[in-house]
């Protein structure tokens, strides 16, 4: 657009408006976008990372062994563990809180956990109306993973070859 | 029925009948207008608008127009109480009083004026006030800077505006929008007088954009400059009448268009499946038309920059409108008369 004359014919005749207008009149036809969210959902990955879960074996057994890698892992410092020895012998963890209002969802519990204990769900509307709500105990977050059970060894499944 | 007729009472509600059958139309479609501006936005940008309220969002006006009859009317307490609740008004008086002069059909008006069209040029210009007013009145130097803005946009545009209809007016020879409607009479869409008048016609178009303060001249609101300009202090049923008012004058500016320049409600083609439609809905149709060029203009422009809004109006248009009145003159002293008469 160096050449002034050019430039000049280009605006008072309105062709540029006419080019712009010709641009979103195209858009005015095109295929919509908009994902109506109650009703239509984007899909998800089985990578997901939304609502915390703490898994069991299929025998009940609880998977987490307190070893403490979440924990030590996790950058907002939202995961709080005191692990105890059970009558059997075996290390557990009489606690294990998550703060959802410090957690930044980023998964590194999960990637870090040995026995595939701490997982991230797909479950992303979830709601609290008071702080404490969103402090999940252990009670919770195992009782999250007993509902979803059955979506999280299938993700886990769908995700296997690339772990 | 004679009797009727000529009772004394009679004119009157005749008149009362005639405002109140063009006026309540007129407000509903300034309500769904509103709806398809959203939804015409909306599909430009790939969005789907509104569609939640009622089928596809239909009912959707109707709930606005009940939230902002609920809100407060809050007054600011530095403000002229008198003048900012009277600046609503003069700017939604104008707005509705103009639609007397518009023509339906032939001789179809709410007062079939032979001064019609300076009827509509003074009375669309009171409009300003209202705003320049609220701008005043609210004490709010956002407000004040946007009434500015608008009473120096419409000085500039008006000029050019009028300087458009003399075209015309040279043309059809009578200042009677049904009449000069009439004088587009004749084969289709080539007889009306776009074609002989067309720099007249965009200027008259674009300058009614700006009149009514629509984007991409809506700098009187700017809302990423001052916020929102004349009207950020009202609240509730007084923004709704400024509201009510943009919207009554974006239909009216649309429909005297189409009556000056577009046939008025003569089909396109005056062959047999065009002419077979009423008048009214071609009228309606071509209404409807430039709305939508309103709101497309708006989906696609991004604001003016204050001096480019008055270099356009003061450095093009008025020499446009001034060179193409030149021009149409000299046509009319030539045999060329005949075909534009």
């Amino acid at each position: 657009m160096a050449n002034p004359v050019k430039r000049w014919f280009q605006s008072f005749f309105l062709l540029e408006m006419l080019r712009g207008m010709r641009l979103t009149g195209r858009y005015f036809f095109a295929r919509k976008f908009t994902v109506q969210y109650p009703e239509e959902t984007t899909p998800q990955s089985p990578r997901f990372r939304g609502l915390h879960a703490l898994r069991r074996y299929e025998n009940g057994e609880e998977r987490c062994i307190a070893c403490k890698l979440c924990e030590a892992v996790c950058p907002a410092l939202a995961i709080t563990i005191e692990s105890e020895e059970r009558s059997d012998g075996t290390r557990r963890t009489s606690r294990y809180d998550i703060d959802l209002s410090k957690c930044i969802f980023c998964g590194l519990c999960e990637e870090s956990c040995p026995v595939d204990s701490i997982v991230e769900s797909r479950v992303l509307s979830y709601h609290a109306e008071t702080r404490s709500e969103l402090l999940y105990d252990k009670i919770r977050l195992l009782g999250n993973g007993d509902r979803l059970e059955g979506e999280l060894a299938r993700d886990r499944q769908a995700d296997s070859s690339y772990r | 029925m004679h009797d009727l007729v000529n009772a004394a009472w009679w004119p009157p509600v005749w008149a009362l009948i005639k405002i109140i059958i063009v006026l309540i139309p007129l407000l509903l479609g300034v309500a769904y207008l509103t709806l398809a501006e959203r939804k015409v936005i909306g599909y430009i940008q790939i969005r789907l608008g509104p569609n939640r309220v009622g089928f596809r969002g239909m009912l959707q006006p109707i709930a606005d127009a009940l939230k902002l009859l609920f809100k407060e009317v809050l007054i600011p307490s530095t403000a002229n109480r008198f003048l900012f609740l009277a600046a609503p008004v003069l700017a939604f008086v104008p707005a509705m009083l103009v639609w007397a002069a518009v023509p339906f059909g032939p001789g179809v008006a709410i007062s079939n004026m032979n001064a019609g069209l300076l009827y509509v040029l003074a009375i669309a210009g009171l409009g300003v006030y209202g705003i320049i007013i609220a701008g005043w009145a609210s004490n709010s130097k956002y407000a004040f800077l946007g009434a500015m803005r608008a009473a120096a946009q419409l000085v500039a545009y008006e000029i050019a505006m009028g300087f458009a209809l003399v075209g015309v007016l040279m043309l059809a020879q009578t200042l009677n929008l049904s009449k000069i409607v009439e004088a587009q009479a004749g084969g289709g869409f080539w007889s009306w007088y776009w074609l002989p008048l067309f720099p007249f016609f965009l200027v008259y178009f674009i300058s009614g954009v700006a009149e009514t303060n629509r984007a991409p001249f809506d700098v009187a609101e700017g809302e990423s400059e001052i916020v929102a300009g004349f009207h950020v202090e009202y609240s509730g049923m007084g923004f709704a009448l400024f509201f009510l008012a943009e919207y009554a004058n974006m239909i009216f500016v649309s429909i005297l268009t189409t009556v000056l320049f577009l046939g008025g409600w003569y089909p396109p083609f005056n062959v047999a499946p065009f002419t077979w439609v009423p008048g009214l809905v071609w009228l309606l149709l071509k209404t409807a038309f430039l709305l939508y060029v309103f709101l497309w203009i708006r989906a696609t422009f991004p604001r003016y920059r204050y001096d480019q809004i008055m270099r356009l109006g003061w450095k093009v248009f008025i020499p446009i409108t001034i060179a193409w009145i030149v021009v149409v003159g000299i046509a009319l002293e030539t045999p060329l008369r005949a075909i534009l008469r």
